[in-house]
């Protein structure tokens, strides 16, 4: 569905992805993690062409982003990271743009508008101007936008960055829902409980390179199930643990503040790369 | 080939309705200006061959206008590249640079026709009635083709909308001033006049005025206009794909 083959881009002297290879199956719900500067959203500029690689390959449902782009174009939807709505059209008028730009009839645009609107909540605000709607609703905008030519392949940059724990949960259902259906979906995030909760797989990036690439689960128990983080006068430690009577059994022998906790991404990152995803 | 570029049209337009009143306020201001200032009170008593010189300075307001109101469609584009981010919203669709191209000329051609349109209405308030026949309809809509056409190319090669600031008081603000506009070439040294007779907009304005007197079209402005808006257009499908990197 997805296929990136030793992709290479550089900005001027600094190289942002080296050699990236990647493979996305039909259906998968896909998660990008990494810290800010990684490579995230160049990866997804180059899958989307907004920028072109420097060398290597990319493939969406089998059409190259660089030899067959007007094909590959139409096979996916983007939510980029910014909001890049029209502000001051109205949320029917957003969608009618989108819907022409993907060579859509009017009739089959109002059709599936009226139904993305009902799924994503926004049914009685179809024709307030998008500067009126707030952060969140922007946000299932963005993603109703686009779903509206009902892409095969969805991507999805940092599509919760800046809002808050409730409004970011609703718009997780919404991933979720919209993955049921059949839509592979490609997210980048910073927030590793994003990944843990919608990921299939997830792939570690880390200064361009993919450090791993398995299921969260698979990753998490790498370390164990549970951790403890004990707090010293200088530093923070972390210890891991198999069980909860091991990790139980060591806290009676400590001294310092500690925190119990379960395994987390953020563990294995840490564990595979020395440093922490946020 | 073609698909696609309805809809960037169309984005510019509705954007472009919802402002339309202010935006027309805002069109007439400049020519009201220009006719009070230069037409009325100093042109006066001045004739510029058989015709007043409010005559003659209409047809080069609606040059002038036509070409600063098409090219003003880089402003557009760069809040759309800049600030809201819209842009990328083109680069990922599949359509081609062609497309995106012919949709933002188009929506400034439709500008520059509105625009136009306004100072028609203050000729007439002036008492001035020329001839609008269809060789100045398509003087206009050549000239607002080559300028829609450089400022696409001109917005997708700037890094900040303040280089389209920086380039427009180098390039647009002397060609509207020089370019035929406000006087009679004639009256420039010749040495100016030779390097003038490159600017596109000193050919809009005497095929536009030429038209206006009712006077036989010259073939040459035509061919300029053509020849230079192919040139831009070419060029601003080409300056697209440097916006993407």
């Amino acid at each position: 569905m997805i296929r990136i083959e030793r992709l290479v881009k550089k900005y001027k002297d600094v190289q942002v992805l080296h050699e990236v290879d990647l493979q996305v199956q039909a259906g998968e719900l896909f998660a990008y993690l990494g810290p800010n500067g990684a490579g995230k959203t160049t990866t997804i500029k180059i899958l989307t062409g907004q920028t072109r690689a420097d060398s290597g390959s990319a493939y969406l449902n089998g059409f190259s982003i660089q030899k067959q782009s007007l094909s590959a174009k139409q096979q996916f939807g983007l939510v980029p990271q910014s909001i890049n709505l029209d502000r001051e059209l109205s949320v029917c008028e957003n969608l009618l743009i989108h819907g022409l730009l993907y060579d859509m009839s009017r009739t089959s645009i109002n059709q599936k508008a009226e139904e993305l609107m009902e799924y994503v909540g926004l049914s009685d605000r179809t024709d307030s101007v998008v500067k009126e709607l707030s952060g969140g609703l922007q946000r299932r905008l963005m993603i109703a936008r686009a779903m509206l030519h009902q892409p095969m392949i969805l991507f999805m940059d940092e599509p919760t960055v800046g809002l808050d724990a409730n409004i970011r949960r609703k718009i997780w259902s919404l991933i979720k829902r919209i993955q049921q259906k059949g839509t592979t979906i490609f997210l980048t995030t910073h927030y590793i409980e994003e990944a843990e909760f919608l990921a299939d797989r997830v792939a570690f990036l880390d200064e361009g390179r993919i450090v791993v690439v398995d299921t969260p689960e698979n990753l998490m128990t790498r370390q164990g199930e549970w951790a403890i983080d004990r707090f010293t006068e200088t530093k923070m430690e972390t210890v891991y643990f198999d069980s909860r009577e091991t990790a139980d059994q060591y806290n009676r022998d400590q001294h310092d503040q500690y925190t119990l906790r379960r395994v987390n991404l953020e563990d294995a990152f840490l564990a595979l790369t020395g440093k922490r995803v946020k | 080939m073609i698909r696609g570029f309805y809809a960037v049209y169309l984005r510019e337009v509705l954007i472009l309705k919802r402002r339309i009143f202010r935006q027309m306020l805002s069109w007439s201001v400049m020519p009201v200006l220009y006719l009070i200032a230069f037409g009325y009170a100093m042109g006066r008593h001045v004739q510029v061959g058989d015709h007043s010189y409010l005559e003659f300075l209409i047809p080069g307001l609606v040059a002038m206008s036509s070409m600063t109101q098409s090219y003003a469609i880089a402003g557009e584009i760069n809040i759309a590249r800049f600030y809201w981010h819209i842009f990328e919203e083109f680069q990922v669709a599949p359509i081609s640079n062609f497309s995106y191209v012919l949709g933002e000329v188009l929506a400034g051609i439709t500008r520059a026709l509105l625009a136009v349109g306004v100072i028609v209405v203050l000729g007439m308030l002036f008492g001035v009635v020329l001839n609008y026949n269809v060789y100045f309809f398509l003087a206009l809509m050549l000239n607002s083709f080559v300028f829609a056409s450089l400022a696409v190319a001109v917005a997708m090669l700037v890094k900040s909308h303040a280089d389209q600031a920086l380039l427009n008081n180098f390039v647009i603000t002397p060609m509207a001033f020089l370019g035929g506009t406000f006087f009679p070439l004639e009256h420039l040294p010749e040495w100016a006049q030779k390097i003038l007779y490159f600017v596109p907009l000193t050919h809009a304005a005497e095929a536009i005025r030429t038209a206006s007197f009712g006077q036989p079209f010259k073939f040459l402005n035509f061919i300029v206009l053509v020849v230079a808006g192919i040139i831009f257009f070419i060029a601003a499908m080409l300056c697209v794909n440097h916006a993407r990197d």
